[in-house]
């Protein structure tokens, strides 16, 4: 049974980076339950637009939870408050007549606002380049099963690789770290052969990277993996602890 | 030297000085927690235990200036990560609400951690600093607590103590990169019992010895 909802949003407006802003009250009414949060946004927005505003600017993509676009702090969940899924996943059904929703963008130092509730994710890109990648020489492409690796290890880099990078741990962690995404990427890879050979000097240049961005420092509380939409384990910053030490305590690597 | 300061300089590295001088105190908190029970022995056997204690002579010293060092680094290493951590987020959420991660000792970790410092200066200067010449530790011991006050301080510590070590345990684990599917679970519960252990096992010695007055 389709059900109709009236709700308030409490939505944080910001014209662009660095200027002074704050939150915006706006009535959302007759919202079907069946809609997701991205499409009560578009709603809001198209009534928005007939009044002469400003819609409210939000990132979003594919809409079906795989692409790590959208996001953002609804009463203080990341992705609001459904195990496990983006915020283009997760559906107006969970709440209720009457209710006041905050919607905030994700805070952290290393993701500056652009717009509203759009933020510049790019730090995490620089990570990336930092040494989240292999290197092959070119040549003729092996065989796929020439290196034979064990099933359980595939599952577990798979596990990691499901990160989309939708800047959640970062959001959700009371300290602005980003040690879940990066643990992820460096499992992904430090998990299979392929990716030992540079594990060293990735496990070292990564986390350099992530310092230098002003990310800030994990302290084990595991709000990230319980906000994370893939369901990604801190059991990866462990992996990426002790990847660290081998590298920085063990081996030659600079 | 800079190759080796590199890597522990790094937000993982300052992490994992926090985890090795914690595990020291772990350590240091359940020697210390076995030699105060001999207080339940009576007097002289908890007096014996102090002269046997400290007739180890630079035994002691030399642990005494590890600690030192120990606490060097944890507290300003503390405070550094506590301050960055702050900066990395420099506009707060309107509304926080917890996912269900966080713990009562994990959201408090620099300020139990810093009312621990004070009041272990405050310990020090009561049991420590002061001139043994003409009087044994346990007329020490009972001078204080028969003030209820100091009894208070003690419980109030012990008990911020316990919220410390609750986290404090199996966060260093982690940070050291001992995470397994068999052992972490287990890690995690032994944190809480150990928590229990040292607050209830420190708690009660203040009681004790106000009763027996």
């Amino acid at each position: 049974m389709t059900k109709s909802i009236n709700i308030t949003l409490k939505v944080w407006r910001q014209k662009g980076p660095h200027v002074k802003s704050g939150f915006e009250t706006y009535p959302a009414t007759d919202i079907s339950t069946d809609m997701s949060f991205l499409e009560m946004i578009d709603v809001v927005n198209e009534q928005l637009t007939l009044d002469g505003k400003d819609p409210i600017a939000f990132d979003h993509d594919c809409r079906e939870g795989i692409c790590g676009m959208c996001g953002a702090v609804i009463n203080g969940r990341s992705h609001g408050p459904e195990k496990g899924t983006t915020l283009c996943q997760f559906h107006m059904r969970h709440f209720s007549n009457g209710d006041t929703i905050v919607i905030e963008p994700w805070r952290a130092k290393a993701f500056p606002i652009i717009k509203d509730l759009v933020v510049d994710r790019s730090a995490f890109d620089q990570i990336i380049l930092a040494g989240g990648y292999i290197s092959v020489n070119t040549g003729g492409a092996p065989d796929a099963n020439s290196i034979p690796i064990a099933q359980e290890i595939a599952e577990l880099a798979m596990d990691a690789a499901a990160c989309i990078g939708c800047g959640a741990c970062v959001a959700a962690c009371p300290n602005a770290s980003a040690m879940l995404f990066t643990s992820a990427k460096i499992s992904q890879l430090a998990l299979l052969p392929q990716g030992r050979l540079e594990a060293a000097n990735r496990a070292l240049a990564m986390v350099r990277k992530m310092d230098e961005l002003c990310f800030g420092n994990c302290s084990n509380e595991r709000e990230c993996e319980a906000e994370c939409p893939k369901e990604i384990s801190i059991s990866n910053i462990a992996r990426l602890n002790r990847e660290f030490i081998k590298a920085g305590l063990v081996s030659s690597v600079k | 030297m800079n190759r080796l300061t590199n890597p522990l300089g790094t937000s993982v590295g300052k992490k994992l000085m926090m985890a090795v001088t914690g595990l020291g105190f772990c350590c240091f908190l359940t020697i210390h927690l076995a030699g105060n029970l001999t207080i339940y022995g009576g007097k002289d056997f908890f007096n014996s235990y102090v002269e046997h204690l400290h007739s180890l002579g630079p035994l002691v010293t030399l642990a005494e200036l590890g600690l030192l060092v120990f606490a060097a680094i944890h507290i300003m290493t503390g405070a550094l990560l506590f301050y960055q951590s702050l900066k990395a987020r420099p506009i707060r959420y309107s509304v926080n609400k917890r996912a269900g991660g966080r713990t009562l000792g994990s959201a408090t970790m620099p300020y139990t951690g810093f009312i621990l410092l004070l009041f272990v200066i405050f310990h020090l200067i009561n049991f420590h600093f002061v001139d043994k010449t003409n009087i044994t530790t346990f007329q020490l011991l009972s001078n204080a607590f028969a003030n209820p006050v100091y009894i208070f301080i003690y419980t109030v510590a012990v008990i911020i103590a316990a919220i410390h070590v609750s986290h404090g345990l199996w966060s260093a684990f982690q940070t050291l990169g001992a995470n397994h599917p068999k052992y972490t679970p287990f890690l995690r519960g032994l944190s809480i019992v150990f928590s229990v252990v040292v607050g209830i096992g420190f708690g009660f010695i203040p009681v004790y010895v106000f009763l027996l007055l």
